[in-house]
């Protein structure tokens, strides 16, 4: 038994519109149970369900952008002072214990920003307040308490603070030991701070010094000689990307950044949650709309196409999950614009077909060359939506074009939404009506 | 059907709408939100006294109350930062002892004029590309001009109608207007390509019929898709500003009022274009 080539690509539909199904439902339907299939591709890991990321907007929280100050950092150090701003500030975050936060850093002009995302912050004041500090590094000595027996371990207590601080540090460095090749870290003291470590190494000889930042010791390293040359190593079993991590974190001390803050939003979670609820069911009215419109005027026809248009959902909910697209409110905009969009394709064609249908042809003729003689206009049409949603997403990141989380998440909706609907529009629909369609034959037939 | 025979009556349709969102642009331009100024916007919720003495202890920041009602008091002001909001709010406890701060949102100045910039660089290159692309793709300069042309008629209408909005109802232009100016440009660009297409496919098929009777055609053959294309459209925006959240209610207005004059100008701009540039510059042949 064979089969023709629409019911193969049919076929083809049908797995994927599961797939994509298994991806997209809840686990739990009511009260039945969907089983879990046990495999993973890269960070993706199917045995659970996938979760939808929503955007700040949606989920409430803290947006804030920062500007960083740079007047008292040479022109060559900034780009490093930023990253290690990032790093402080990125730490300090994570004391918020806020899940999927993010700091990323931006560049416009002359100016460093960094922008933080803090989903979920119920009191923004307090969070700024300490995020928005001058990173505060300090040399100090550990202090040790004896164990209680002899075979205990010294517990480490507390620091005793000493003069040297990171005003006194000129930079930090990577650099690479002349034996062995490996790795290690360099700092180098300014005039200041010259002799107060040739001091503090001196009078510390095999024992630690621990370099804190805002408090916490980022490093402990034993002094091993007296250091009155400005410019000591850190060494120690380091991978590159350690000796890198821990040179941007002394970094911060070295070039600190006092930082001010350009742009604030709060937005509390309900706000989202309830214009959410309110986009959904605006959702399902339109597509409701469309759907009806499409039945009572394409009859059969507009019957299939809405099925293509139902699936054009379940894929796009399919490839959000799975990139992930952050959902937010300008997003399910995008998405639900792009819902009207999809169905144009359907339109062109189906306007095609009746037409070739009253120029006399048969209506298997009329309905390949109806998809054939239709794609000219959709594909000139879409390339034209296709060019401004790239302008809108700036995937290069220029710094002439908006970088707006809000525009960017709504070009992606689009962009996604216009190679969907062409999937779905074309292939899915021409097949299934290959398939399942009969037209009336044109009883005069030429 | 002679579609093109008509064409003063679809000027000056255009022009009815134009001139005065014209008007209204140079008289009172747009009412631009703080993400262009600059400036502050917060939310207080059980709020006792009047709305005028919570806006005596913001006066040094020229405070505007947007609005008041059950859901909490709205006031825009210059740049102010959250502390200082919190502190003013410590003094009105003692006649508001429940006063709370739920919306907070400051942008600086400079961040307002960038956002500015960066705008109209987009809406440049985005005319540009389309422009060259059009052309391109239809191998005739002609196409690309009047289509583009078509294009700034729609942005002029969503600008006018958005200027005459924000001088009588307060509705502001934001950074998601910007968003939906630019998906019209699109979006009419979609629709005028289809109706050029039909053109130039008809062009091929009859060498010998004049042009105006091509673009009649190609009008009438047209209609019912672009119709039935952008009722769709509208029935899924329509949906979305009368019962979508409050945050998308404007945008959605803004690519609801672009879609409508969207699909007009294909028709009734694009079209008959292309007919006043044969007549004055008949290069067609």
């Amino acid at each position: 038994m064979t089969f023709s080539k629409p019911q193969k690509i049919s076929f083809s539909i049908f797995v994927l519109t599961l797939i994509s199904l298994y991806i997209v439902l809840p686990a739990k339907l009511g009260n039945f149970l969907i089983p879990r299939l046990n495999f993973k591709i890269g960070n993706l890991d199917f045995s659970k369900e996938i979760e939808l990321k929503q955007g700040l907007d949606i989920k409430g929280g803290l947006q804030v952008v920062l500007n960083a100050d740079m007047k008292d950092i040479a022109g060559s150090d900034r780009t490093s002072a930023l990253e290690s701003l990032k790093e402080v500030i990125g730490r300090r975050v994570d004391l918020f214990g806020v899940s999927e936060s993010g700091v990323k850093t931006a560049l416009s002009g002359n100016d460093y920003r960094l922008i933080l995302e803090l989903p979920g912050v119920t009191d923004p004041q307090q969070a700024l307040s300490l995020i928005g500090q001058t990173a505060k590094m300090s040399f100090a000595l550990p202090i040790y308490t004896p164990g209680k027996t002899a075979s205990d371990a010294a517990t480490l207590t507390g620091f005793n603070p000493t003069d040297l601080t990171g005003a006194d540090l000129q930079r930090a460095q990577v650099t690479f030991e002349s034996q062995d090749r490996s790795p290690a870290v360099s700092l180098t003291f300014k005039e200041s701070g010259k002799n107060k470590f040739s001091k503090l190494t001196k009078d510390n000889i095999g024992k630690p010094i621990a370099i804190l930042l805002d408090g916490y010791p980022i490093t402990m390293p034993t002094v091993q000689a007296e250091i009155d040359s400005g410019s000591a190593v850190i060494t120690g079993k380091f991978t590159t990307d350690e000796a890198k991590a821990l040179s941007v974190q002394l970094n911060a001390g070295a070039l600190p950044v006092p930082v001010t803050i350009i742009s604030q939003k709060n937005i509390p979670a309900t706000l989202g949650a309830d214009s959410i609820k309110k986009s959904i069911t605006a959702g399902a009215i339109g597509l409701s709309m469309v759907i009806f419109f499409m039945i009572a005027y394409y009859g059969k026809m507009g019957f299939i196409a809405s099925i293509g248009l139902v699936l054009y959902g379940v894929f796009t909910l399919t490839l959000y999950k799975l990139i992930p697209v952050v959902l937010s409110l300008p997003g399910i905009a995008g998405f639900l614009l792009s819902v009207g969009m999809a169905v144009d394709s359907n339109i062109l064609v189906f306007e095609r077909y009746k037409e070739e249908i009253r120029a006399g042809r048969d209506w298997r003729v009329a309905l390949e060359l109806a998809f054939g003689r239709a794609w000219d206009s959709i594909k000139d049409a879409n390339t034209a939506t296709i060019i401004t949603g790239l302008i809108l997403f700036n995937p290069l990141d220029w710094s002439f074009l908006n970088t707006s989380g809000s525009v960017r998440g709504f070009a992606l909706t689009l962009i996604l939404g216009i190679f969907i609907s062409l999937f779905t529009g074309i292939v899915v629909t021409r097949n299934l009506l290959r398939l399942f369609f009969k037209g009336k034959t044109n009883i005069q037939n030429k | 059907m002679n579609w093109m025979r008509h064409i003063s009556i679809y000027f000056f349709l255009s022009a009815l709408i134009i001139i005065p969102g014209i008007y209204s642009l140079a008289r009172y331009g747009v009412k631009p939100s703080i993400e262009f100024t600059g400036g502050s916007r917060f939310t207080l919720i059980s709020v006792k006294s009047p709305a005028d003495t919570i806006l005596q202890s913001f006066k040094e920041y020229a405070p505007i109350l947007e609005s008041f009602d059950d859901t909490g008091l709205t006031i825009k002001s210059k740049e102010i930062s959250q502390e200082t909001v919190q502190k003013n709010l410590d003094l009105l406890k003692t006649t508001n002892p429940e006063i709370q701060l739920t919306n907070f949102e400051t942008i600086g100045p400079a961040l307002g004029k960038e956002t500015i910039k960066k705008t109209v660089n987009a809406l440049i290159i985005a005319s540009v590309l389309l422009l060259a692309y059009i052309s391109l793709a239809f191998k005739q300069l002609k196409y690309g001009i009047c289509a583009v042309l078509a294009m700034f008629h729609d942005t002029i209408v969503l600008l006018g109608s958005f200027s005459l909005l924000g001088h009588f109802w307060g509705v502001e232009v934001d950074l998601l207007f910007v968003t939906a100016v630019l998906t019209i440009l699109s979006f009419s660009v979609h629709d005028t390509i289809v109706v050029y297409d039909r053109i130039r496919e008809l062009s091929h098929k009859n060498k010998n019929v004049d042009y105006v009777s091509l673009i009649n055609q190609a009008v009438t053959e047209t209609m019912a898709r672009s119709l039935n294309n952008s009722l769709t459209i509208i029935f899924m925006l329509l949906a979305m500003f009368l019962m979508g959240g409050e945050t998308t209610k404007y945008f959605s207005l803004a690519l609801l009022i672009g879609t409508i004059t969207g699909t007009y100008s294909s028709t009734f701009t694009a079209a008959p274009l292309l007919v006043v540039w044969d007549k004055y510059f008949g290069s067609n042949k």
